[in-house]
């Protein structure tokens, strides 16, 4: 795994030598955005109203997914002077997004100083067999993925953090509920396996045996889980917690809507409050317009950005 | 310690953060321990953990529901705390690179500055050594950490990195900036909890 363990002796005049990029600080890092909101903004102004009503960390990006489905085109990592824009504007974390397997766009992110990197299929990919080498990166990775499988190949390619991919820029849930669904069932199935049929379900998983047979035994992903690509709704946030996942990721969804503000902040509480129905109306009340919606079973396959990623 | 030690019924500050962590290293260092989101579930509580997270949404969360004043009431007549990374911002007396509407519940008499150690990709492990704290130094994970700027008389400093403070306790309020949470290392979470079996 990465890098080393500080172990010798500190004292004041010659502290212990600190240890950058580990595995600890990477993952440790999304265990402390767990309950929280996650927001796409595209400008400064946005990324402070996401900050003024709670989110725990902001992506920035050029176009949120909604408007790279309106554009077409091939969609890139953002502006550098965007992003330095949005990181001295809030104080909360900020991520960004490379394209699949761009690592010169990941390591000008990281160069940037950006606080976590979303290797995501919202871009156009730029390599269509690999992903980038994560562990070669101070700077964290949060990736994608429809089912365990794919949670563990990107796990083992040193991703410190997973989402579901859903189907960003839609506005529908339904696919974001199917992939949290698929990767729960299936980590609930290796519960069930003993050791010796563990190696075949590696293989089935196509998956590294180590992160299957840890898994089996946890019962969960070895870094945090969260859910992405279609939540509009305080509801809909309340859903994919209770489905298993321990954040949510917020796209088009906030800043597409009638009143970004009050919905930013209503999804922030019915986050926190995802077992509570009485939580979840009242902050579900006067919200104005949610974003129009598309319906996934009407997407041509060519733009299912689910698809991406492998 | 008392004659027949009670198990304490810890609490974990449950409005966001890396609750389920402090949760297992309570158990482990044989408290009970429960999630605390609600003014009612803060009452049965005899001790709190505020967790690591983002101390700009925990405070406002802790606002909109209700739990600013009810918190403070707590700390002032001696609950006892811990507060780890955005936990240790939020029992500053005083911070630093906070927002301008950022709420501190205060218990130790100290400046905190926010995210004083650097972003994520400054954020690193080192070896600590904390006053109070038997067997060696902890492994101490700082995740876009603060520092402890200066400290009021009646606040002990309990470990330092380098120039700067990094873990305080005033009476029954422990703080690090750190995450012992974070590792199979259950020292700092048993001296907690030792707290409140004595409160």
């Amino acid at each position: 795994m990465s890098t080393t363990s500080a172990s010798t002796s500190p004292s004041a005049e010659n502290p212990a030598a600190p240890a950058t990029g580990t595995a600890r600080v990477k993952r440790g890092m999304a265990e402390q955005l767990k309950g929280g909101v996650i927001m796409d903004v595209v400008t400064p102004e946005e990324a402070k109203i996401a900050e003024d009503a709670g989110a725990v960390a902001v992506m920035a990006l050029e176009r949120v997914p909604a408007d790279i489905r309106k554009d077409g085109g091939v969609a890139r990592m953002s502006d550098p002077d965007m992003i330095d824009g949005i990181i001295s504007a809030v104080s909360i974390p900020v991520m960004a997004k490379s394209r699949i397997g761009h690592f010169v766009e990941a390591q000008v992110l990281q160069s940037l100083g950006v606080d976590y990197i979303d290797e995501s299929e919202v871009l156009t990919p730029a390599d269509e067999v690999n992903h980038s080498d994560k562990w070669s990166f101070t700077t964290p990775f949060v990736c994608g993925a429809t089912n365990l499988g794919e949670a563990l190949r990107r796990i083992a390619e040193g991703a410190a953090m997973i989402r579901s991919k859903g189907e960003a820029g839609t506005g529908n849930v339904v696919e974001a509920v199917r992939h949290l669904r698929q990767i729960k069932g299936e980590i609930a199935r290796l519960r069930g396996l003993d050791n010796h049929e563990l190696y075949a379900a590696a293989k089935e998983l196509r998956a590294p045996y180590e992160l299957v047979a840890e898994i089996a035994q946890t019962g969960k992903l070895p870094v945090v889980l969260f859910s992405a690509g279609g939540v509009a709704t305080p509801a809909d946030a309340a859903l994919m917690r209770q489905l298993g996942a321990e954040g949510v990721f917020v796209g088009s969804g906030i800043f597409k809507s009638g009143d970004p503000a009050k919905r930013a902040a209503a999804i922030v509480k019915a986050t926190t409050f995802y077992d509570d129905p009485k939580v979840i109306a009242d902050a579900s009340r006067d919200l104005g317009e949610a974003m129009v919606g598309i319906n996934c079973d009407t997407l041509p396959e060519a733009e299912r950005y689910a698809n991406r990623g492998w | 310690m008392s004659e027949t030690p009670q198990t304490p019924l810890v609490g974990v500050l449950a409005l966001q953060g890396d609750v389920r962590e402090h949760l297992a290293a309570l158990t482990a260092a044989g408290a009970q321990a429960r999630p605390v989101r609600r003014p009612e579930e803060l009452a049965e509580v005899d001790g709190l953990v505020i967790p690591g997270g983002e101390s700009t949404t925990m405070s406002k969360l802790a606002v909109i529901f209700g739990l600013l004043e009810p918190l403070r009431e707590r700390i002032r007549a001696g609950m006892p705390v811990y507060g780890t990374c955005a936990g240790m911002i939020m029992v500053a007396d005083k911070i630093l690179d906070g927002r301008d509407d950022q709420e501190t519940l205060g218990g130790i008499d100290m400046i905190v500055r926010r995210n004083a150690f650097g972003r994520q990709n400054e954020s690193f492990e080192a070896a600590v050594d904390i006053k109070g704290i038997d067997g060696g130094p902890v492994e101490g994970v700082f995740i876009r950490a603060p520092w402890v700027e200066s400290v009021g008389a009646a606040a002990e400093v309990l470990a330092t990195y380098g120039d700067h403070v990094v873990a305080v306790r005033q009476g029954n309020v422990l703080a690090t900036s750190f995450h012992p949470e974070l590792t199979g290392d259950h020292r700092v979470h048993a001296l907690f909890v030792e707290m409140a079996q004595r409160a």
